[in-house]
């Protein structure tokens, strides 16, 4: 699905991130975590194309990023659903649309549509909320809303930074159980985290592997997670 | 684009639309500039052809007639005024030619003199009027000519003073036509503009859509669609007020001269209908390049 080799990276002054190489196959479950700082939202802008690396190849769907036009860098962030860090509504728009986004840029019915993104808001316990806009959610209901729009286009890969940051552990539970759930029906995840409670509870349920960034190198965690 | 791309385009799509937050400020740049730049075109415009019209009827009502003077004591007159209606009825590309007659004389110097003029007591030249055929006349030939056999005529072929006044008209029209085209040029600038400030008013609003995969083509469509519409709007109301302001401008008459006639006439009226079309086709081309160019600078 998505692989990174040898990849570098570099915001200008030293480098962030050195040879990191992964592979995120097909229904894998993947944790990314490390320090505040150590690279994890970089490393996950990386695999999505917002960044593109300084060094070494990343290659989503065979395809190298470098290699990518603007159209095909569109159709491919169809196929990865990202829960941002910091979510990224549009906050002129109700929560509904914001979830919707992806239906409706690229070109959907959304009348057709309409089911699916009723019984998704009900999912994530939404479905009071449709009118509001995002300012007015609370920090859990966005990151609700936007594990939604991650997932609405039903994505081959999901792609979490961070989904948990927020939220109580009760909810945190939820969250991570809709992620298990996408991950049961055959989806590639990848959760970036801090959160070792999480990781844990999430390695009682899924075969999950849990990587760690330290020193620039990406790494695989011990058994102690 | 295709036809049904464009039709697609100008229907557009209500969501489309309303992913990009409404910019009130841009929007009312954009509806202000195209007015005020639609009602200096109708003008310019108006200009134009009525100084067109003007080097055009000017050139071909002086061309064709010219006036002859027989400047001779009253008794060779008669004699002189035979002998040149002969040399002017010999003279290739002459139409007619004629001589007129004492009460059309005193008409013509009624203006200056009064009427009751006893012209018989004055020394007032004959005038003989020439029309001229479509080949034309040669002028010099016909001097030389009339020099030799009629000492007292004088031929007035206009040309004198005809030339630097079509030439004026024709300037007039062509400063209009270069108005005409920085006008459109003023508006493709501000235009511009308008649209790089709302592009960066939304930078985040574009990376948002990149992020959830809306392509180029989308993000910057919602964009073009509102200014050319915004263009579209703004264009027609100041075409409008244009004509309006043509239409009370004084019908075209003999005594107002060169002022008066400015307006349209007849299926130039039509003209300026096209200045929202073309006002609206300037807004596409520079919101749609200044958005494919803003967006090629993001990820
Ligand atoms: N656009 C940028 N330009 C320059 N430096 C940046 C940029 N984005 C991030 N950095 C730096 O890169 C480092 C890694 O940032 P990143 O956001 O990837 O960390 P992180 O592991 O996600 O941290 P956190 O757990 O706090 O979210 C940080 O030191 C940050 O300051
Ligand atoms: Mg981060």
């Amino acid at each position: 699905m998505i692989e990174l080799d040898n990849v570098g990276y570099s915001y200008g002054g030293g480098e962030l991130l050195s040879d990191v190489s992964v592979r995120l196959s097909p229904g894998s479950f993947h944790f990314l975590t490390g320090p505040s700082g150590a690279g994890k939202t970089t490393l996950l802008k990386l695999c999505y194309g917002a960044l593109l690396p300084t060094s070494g190849v990343v290659r989503a769907f065979d395809a190298d990023m470098r290699g990518l036009d603007r159209d095909q860098m569109a159709m491919m962030r169809r196929r990865i659903g990202v829960v941002h860090q910091d979510c990224r509504f549009l906050d002129h728009l109700p929560v509904a649309d914001n979830i919707a986004l992806p239906l409706i840029v690229s070109g959907r019915d959304m009348a057709a549509e309409s089911g699916n993104l009723r019984e998704l808001m009900n999912w994530v316990g939404l479905s009071s909320r449709a009118d509001a806009t995002p300012p007015e959610l609370s920090g859990g209901e966005r990151q609700r809303a936007a594990l939604a729009r991650a997932v609405i286009m039903s994505p081959d890969v999901v792609l979490a930074d961070e989904p948990t940051g927020n939220v109580d552990w009760e909810m945190s539970q939820r969250l991570l159980q809709l992620l298990i759930e996408l991950n049961r029906m055959g989806k590639t995840v990848l959760i970036a985290s801090h959160d070792l409670g999480l990781i844990r509870a999430a390695k009682r349920e899924v075969q999950a592997r849990v990587l760690r960034i330290s020193n620039r190198r990406l790494q695989l965690a011990g058994a102690d997670l | 684009m295709s036809k049904g791309n464009i039709r697609s385009f100008l229907l557009g799509d209500a969501q489309a639309d309303r992913v990009v937050p409404p910019s009130g400020f841009t929007a009312q740049l954009t509806l202000f500039v195209s007015g005020a730049m639609a009602f200096l075109a109708v003008f310019a415009l108006a200009l134009s052809l009525a100084s067109g019209r003007l080097a055009d009827r000017w050139a071909s009502e002086l061309a064709r007639s010219a006036t002859l003077r027989i400047n001779a004591p009253a008794d060779q007159r008669a004699a002189q005024t035979e002998a040149a209606l002969k040399i002017l009825k010999q003279t290739p590309g002459v139409a007619s030619a004629r001589a007129l007659s004492a009460e059309e004389q005193a008409a013509l110097l009624a203006p200056w003199f009064g009427a009751g003029l006893p012209l018989e007591d004055l020394p007032v030249p004959q005038l003989i009027e020439v029309i001229e055929a479509e080949i034309g006349y040669d002028a010099a030939g016909l001097r030389l000519r009339l020099g030799a056999e009629v000492p007292g005529a004088v031929l007035d072929d206009h040309t004198r003073w005809r030339k630097p006044l079509v030439d004026a008209a024709n300037s007039l029209r062509r400063l209009a036509l270069v108005s005409v085209l920085l006008i459109g040029g003023a508006t493709a600038a501000m235009i511009t503009l308008a649209a790089h400030a709302a592009l960066a008013a939304n930078a985040q609003v574009i990376e948002v859509l990149r992020l959830v995969g809306a392509r180029d083509r989308y993000i910057a469509g919602a964009f073009v669609r509102r200014f050319t519409l915004r263009a579209l709007i703004g264009a027609g109301v100041g075409t409008a007020l244009g004509l309006g302001g043509v239409m009370l401008l004084p019908e075209a008459s003999d005594e107002g001269g060169f002022l008066t006639g400015l307006g349209f006439q007849g299926l130039g009226w039509l003209l300026p209908l096209l200045v929202p079309l073309l006002g609206a086709a300037v807004a596409f081309a520079a919101t749609w390049t200044a958005a494919r160019r803003k967006l090629k600078g993001l990820a």
